[in-house]
């Protein structure tokens, strides 16, 4: 592996009796695509909370290119760019003016504001649409716009925490051959799906986290190959004793 | 602290009020058609509560034969509803009048002694008489005061004159106003009030929003940019404010409207829409402070009453036609001192300087700067990703 973006070491975070990450250990490389995977409860959302700055951890440290994600978060938030799992995004403003709000939080210049924007609206096939208010779009449209809305920073870390939920396979493999393109562009994404298929197509590694345990990191063939199943889908089950499931 | 983000802030949440129908009604029709059903419907003010009338008086009465302003003093003392406050001249009682500090001044002429003794002497004969005039003045910020005063006064001095009923009489009894307010004097009365009423509920807005921005994720996405708690926070103070500007200036139309016509200059026009808009900045705290404890939007709409109606009820015109002792509970909330001083500012014709108003206004900026330093530490304290 490369230069580290993403260094986590012996992270635990406890919500009274219930423990969300348990020692959790990891390294993700510049340029790296990482899917964090698990079922729900597991623990991903939470570890991205800590590396975001929003959730202090109990234990252990998180660094985010070099910054610490808890004393340095001011700095850290200036590196990344986050799509949440909630469709998280202002109903009342259009597509256009919420792409501009957030470009505006990023203190971005407005040239080359333009031209990002311009550039996402369209590979996220928004741009016909980019006038209209937010909350008229389908759940489809909402989701790119929430992915847009993460990455118009051009940020150098992205987390996209379940970025294709409820998308139709065509904006599924529009994002996907973003996905990739940014890839090549040496950005380092954080990748957390129920779609096992999604991961073996575009990730370079996976960790799969239960109970807020790393239980397996690896390539997605060495994992299988290891492991002696036929897919990351069999891989979940054997490790898991479940199979994942989208929430509802 | 950067101001681009600040003012992308404070745009979208201009355009939230714009454009959400429940947030345009609630904020600008709402009180607005509340206020105008109340005050059509604002009838008697008082009820039968027990009052007292505070009256300033200067005597500037030489005296005679018979001491009649003693006397005239005296009866109205005797009634249990004056209460009687001395002062050595005009100038000093107007003061008073004008800080609210009572409600009526009375200046009882040189020659009133004079004229009543020339009266008891030919009770018979006019042309003996040495008429005068006791000069009243009248807070048009209280309309008990100029409806109730002015029958109290004439009726004493009547008595005083032996008269069993109101004939002629060397007494003649001259009202004046430090405002001429001609037009509806109900509509006068509850004016300053819903200033302080319009920007109230505010405080249910800004929880909404809070819990809303909470429950679908965006105050959470807001948080991973750089955008700092002060720049959020400075943007959301500065678009309430601005909606509590444009509710004052609705309200003040709709009064003007109706026929509300203070005379006062623009410097206090200004002070008063100021005072307006440091009030609304404690209903973004107490819309915090609401929104710290609801876990849903919908209960910051029913907890949000927990302050509403103590700032409505106790704190604008609501609060003038509730007994005494309730509107002594009244100045623990930031609202009866706005509605205070404006009542002071538009009707009364207070100066800006007087100590009245710089106490109200010296009030409402530490007690709405306190709620909002409270309601962003709680707010920041309790949020939970």
């Amino acid at each position: 592996m490369n230069e580290s973006s993403i260094v986590i070491e012996h992270l635990g975070k406890k919500y009274q009796d219930a423990t969300a990450v348990d020692d959790l250990t990891l390294q993700v490389g510049k340029g790296e695509l990482f899917g964090l995977l698990g079922p729900n409860g597991a623990g991903k959302t939470t570890t991205i909370n800590i590396l975001c700055g929003l959730v202090k951890p109990t234990t252990g440290t998180a660094a985010v290119c070099g910054y610490d994600a808890v004393k340095e978060s001011a700095k850290v938030k200036e590196l990344i760019g986050v799509c949440t799992q909630e469709t998280a995004i202002y109903p009342y403003l259009t597509g256009a003016e919420n792409v501009e709000l957030f470009g505006n939080l990023h203190a971005m210049g407005k040239a080359e504001f333009n031209t990002r924007r311009n550039m996402l609206l369209t590979k996220m096939g928004l741009a016909e649409d980019a006038k209209r208010r937010a909350g008229k779009y389908s759940g489809g449209m909402k989701r790119r716009l929430s992915l847009i809305l993460a990455l118009i920073s051009d940020p150098q870390i992205a987390f996209l925490d379940e970025p294709t939920v409820a998308m139709d396979p065509q904006s599924r493999h529009a994002v996907w051959d973003f996905l990739k393109e940014l890839k090549r562009e040496e950005k380092t994404i954080i990748l957390t799906t129920h779609y096992m298929e999604e991961a073996e197509e575009l990730c370079d590694r996976v960790g799969i986290i239960d109970h807020g345990k790393l239980i397996a990191l690896g390539t997605p063939k060495e994992l299988i190959s290891k492991n002696h199943v036929n897919n990351l889908e069999e891989l979940f089950l054997k490790l898991t004793g479940r199979t994942i499931r989208e929430e509802a | 602290m950067k101001m681009q983000r600040i003012a992308a802030l404070t745009k979208k949440e201009l355009k939230k009020t714009i454009r959400e129908p429940a947030v345009l009604f609630m904020i600008f029709l709402f009180p607005i058609v509340f206020v105008f059903a109340f005050g059509a419907s604002f009838g008697g003010v008082g009820g039968s509560q027990t009052v007292t009338y505070h009256i300033g008086v200067v005597n500037m009465d030489l005296g005679s034969s018979v001491n009649a302003s003693q006397t005239v003093l005296a009866a109205l003392t005797d009634t249990k509803i004056i209460n009687i406050h001395a002062y050595v001249d005009n100038q000093t009682a107007q003061n008073a009048l004008s800080q609210g500090n009572v409600q009526a001044v009375m200046v009882i002429p040189s020659d009133f002694s004079q004229s009543l003794a020339s009266y008891q002497a030919a009770p018979e004969n006019p042309a003996q008489w040495i008429n005068t005039t006791v000069s009243l003045y009248l807070d048009q910020g209280s309309l008990v005061a100029t409806q109730a005063i002015p029958p109290i006064i004439q009726q004493t001095l009547t008595a005083m004159a032996g008269q069993s009923q109101q004939t002629l009489s060397p007494f003649k009894v001259q009202t004046a106003s430090l405002v001429e307010v001609k037009t509806n004097p109900a509509l006068n009365f509850i004016a300053p009030g819903m200033f302080t009423f319009a920007s109230i509920f505010l405080i249910m807005m800004v929880a909404q929003s809070f819990t809303q921005d909470k429950e679908n994720g965006m105050m959470k996405r807001i948080r991973i940019t750089p955008t700092t708690p002060t720049e959020f926070m400075t943007s959301q103070v500065i678009s309430y404010m601005g909606i509590a500007l444009i509710q004052a200036a609705l309200v003040f139309a709709m009064t003007y409207a109706l026929g509300f016509r203070p005379s006062i200059g623009i410097s206090t026009y200004v002070f008063a829409f100021a005072l307006v808009l440091i009030f609304s900045v404690s209903n973004v705290g107490f819309g915090l402070i609401t929104a710290t404890i609801s876990k849903s939007a919908g209960a910051a709409t029913g907890l949000s009453f927990l302050f509403v109606l103590p700032q409505l009820f106790l704190g604008t015109f609501v609060g003038a036609s509730l007994s005494s002792s309730t509107q002594i509970v009244g100045k623990f909330v930031p609202s009866y001192y706005v509605t205070n001083a404006l009542t002071s500012l538009l009707l009364r014709g207070a100066a800006i300087t007087s100590p009245a108003i710089l106490l109200d206004f010296a009030v409402v900026s530490v007690s709405c700067l306190a709620i909002l330093a409270v309601g962003i530490a709680l707010y920041s304290k309790y949020y939970k990703v």
